[in-house]
């Protein structure tokens, strides 16, 4: 069967973290990542960028309506999810759109973090 | 006319920053730190060589160039913006053909649309638009919201760090997205429009000057795409609007009403331009919300004096504008026009269906205690008034409010007969 793990933390909590801790992480999820590919169970991974990048996408009667910030619904609750390629925001968003979904909850759209 | 080379330069920065950095910001790959940061560099090149007796021809084209180069430098020392730099093309392009020597429109429709994303936070478009667009200081922006200067910049920060991150990108919406983003873009002017507009004549000036910023950046929106009637619609508003600030408020910053506000004191050239862009918008009238408020302002505009208004026509335009924007607010200022076409009782008649949504809203008791009065209905006008006055959100409408209620109390029935 195929699982998701999806990794919730305190973002001020990460960020305030030291330096020496950071790379500690950092060297831990590589090694995570690496066993995980060897046992040949990684589909896919990504780190996210943070939720200050975040973009919520819904459409009512038609239209489509962005606001800044990530999702924050009570009644709504995770329920499926897409990793696209897209050239920039406008195209992740347009995507965002047309997912069925969209219509009834909300598409959050978070760029991953790019290592570069 | 600019005697000295120091003139030139702030005369071209007064009236060309906005287009020299959309420009720029679209060779920076979007990067709007980075093209500011460039155009400062060439402000500061421009200080050292104009004087020397290099005053350009085109002084606007210089600073474009001489910020291009210095951004392109930038780029390629910077790892980061190298594969940006190499993602947007060859130097020579971005540097621009002789075609390109200074801002070419487009850009600044590119600039007002990204500062306007919907994907940023509603105060940072405002704040980016302030800054980039109508180039104020950010000391002035933080004054113009009344919030400290390290809050406003942190503001801005966050919203460029955001287009940088998320990948916002520097462009012009393509035509199937066009409804969605010019809403956006004319939310935020109309905005601006109304804190400036909300701003008594004791307030800050930089606050008062929203309303000039607001409808500028209208003005050029409606140069760059005439064939949007909503821009025109929001721009006759604004300067209808805007024609009456002088008669607004009597010398101790007391305010007055429309009805008896000295019509004498209204900008006769801005009501002019407001009628002519209404009457050309009625030919491709959309019906839009401010197709239909700018068509009311038009009525008050058109009335030489308060009882020569159209108020039957103004209700009719209350009621079109509730199909589409049916709020409490817009129904209260229908029960208003209905009042005075057809009489006190039909307004009151109408506010019973908005006492549980407006019980908070001062104005709402406000014309609630008025129609009371002009009915007679002195005891119950009085405690509307009250309430009015405990809503008040300035001086100058509590001060108006509690006249109101001593004219009402000193011609009040005794209560013991």
């Amino acid at each position: 069967m195929n699982y998701l793990l999806l990794i919730y933390e305190d973002e001020k909590a990460l960020h305030a973290r030291d330096e020496k801790t950071r790379n500690q992480v950092f060297q831990e999820y590589g090694a995570f990542t690496a066993s995980v590919r060897d046992g040949g169970q990684f589909v896919a991974g990504d780190a996210l960028q943070p939720t200050s990048t975040a973009t919520s996408v819904r459409v009512r009667d038609g239209k489509t309506i962005t606001t800044d910030g990530p999702f924050a619904e009570t009644k709504e609750q995770l329920g499926g999810f897409y990793l696209v390629s897209a050239k920039d925001l406008d195209e992740a968003i347009s995507l965002a759109a047309r997912i069925p979904s969209a219509r009834f909850g909300t598409i959050e759209v978070r760029p991953i973090w790019n290592y570069e | 006319m600019p005697t000295s080379a120091y003139d030139l330069l702030q005369a071209v920065l007064t009236a060309e920053r906005a287009r020299i950095l959309s420009s720029l910001i679209r060779t920076c790959g979007g990067d709007f730190d980075l093209a500011e940061e460039a155009l400062h560099d060439a402000v500061v090149a421009a200080t050292t060589q104009w004087p020397r007796g290099e005053t350009p021809d085109a002084p606007d084209a210089w600073l474009l160039q001489t910020a291009r180069h210095k951004a392109i430098d930038s780029m390629r020392r910077n790892q980061r913006a190298r594969l940006k730099l190499s993602e947007l093309g060859h130097s020579a392009e971005l540097l621009g053909g002789e075609e390109e020597l200074s801002p070419i429109p487009y850009d600044m429709l590119r600039l007002i649309f990204t500062c306007c994303h919907p994907a940023l936070h509603q105060e940072a478009q405002l704040a980016l638009t302030l800054r980039t667009v109508a180039g104020l200081p950010t000391i002035e922006i933080a004054r113009a919201f009344l919030v400290s200067e390290q809050a406003m910049a942190q503001r801005l920060v966050r919203a460029k760090r955001k287009i940088r991150e998320a990948g916002i990108p520097y462009r012009v919406p393509a035509r199937s997205e066009m409804p969605e983003r010019l809403d956006a873009v004319l939310l935020v002017l109309y905005l601006l429009f109304n804190e400036g507009y909300s701003a008594s004549s004791g307030e800050q000036v930089v606050r008062q000057e929203l309303c000039a910023h607001a409808i500028h950046i209208a003005r050029v929106l409606s140069e760059l795409m005439p064939e949007e009637a909503d821009v025109r619609s929001l721009l006759a508003l604004m300067l209808l609007q805007d024609s009456r600030r002088h008669a607004r408020s009597n010398a101790r910053g007391d305010l007055v009403l429309l009805r008896d506000q000295d019509r004498t004191l209204w900008n006769q050239a801005q009501i002019e331009e407001g009628l002519s862009l209404c009457d050309g918008a009625a030919q491709s009238r959309s019906g839009g919300s401010y197709d239909i408020q700018a068509a009311i302002a038009a009525e008050h505009a058109r009335a030489a004096e308060a009882e020569d208004t159209n108020w039957n026509q103004i209700a009719q335009l209350y009621e079109a504008l509730l199909q589409t924007r049916p709020t409490p607010v817009i129904a209260l200022n229908h029960a208003v026009a209905v009042s005075m076409a057809h009489g006190a009782e039909r307004g009151l008649h109408l506010l019973g269906a908005l006492a549980d949504d407006l019980d908070g809203y001062g104005p709402f008791h406000a014309a609630r205690a008025d129609f009371l009065r002009t009915l007679g209905r002195r005891p119950e006008a009085e405690r509307a008034y009250q309430r009015a006055i405990e809503l008040a959100t300035n001086d100058p409408e509590r001060r108006f409010l509690e006249g109101r209620l001593r004219e009402v109390r000193s011609t009040a029935i005794p209560r013991d007969t």
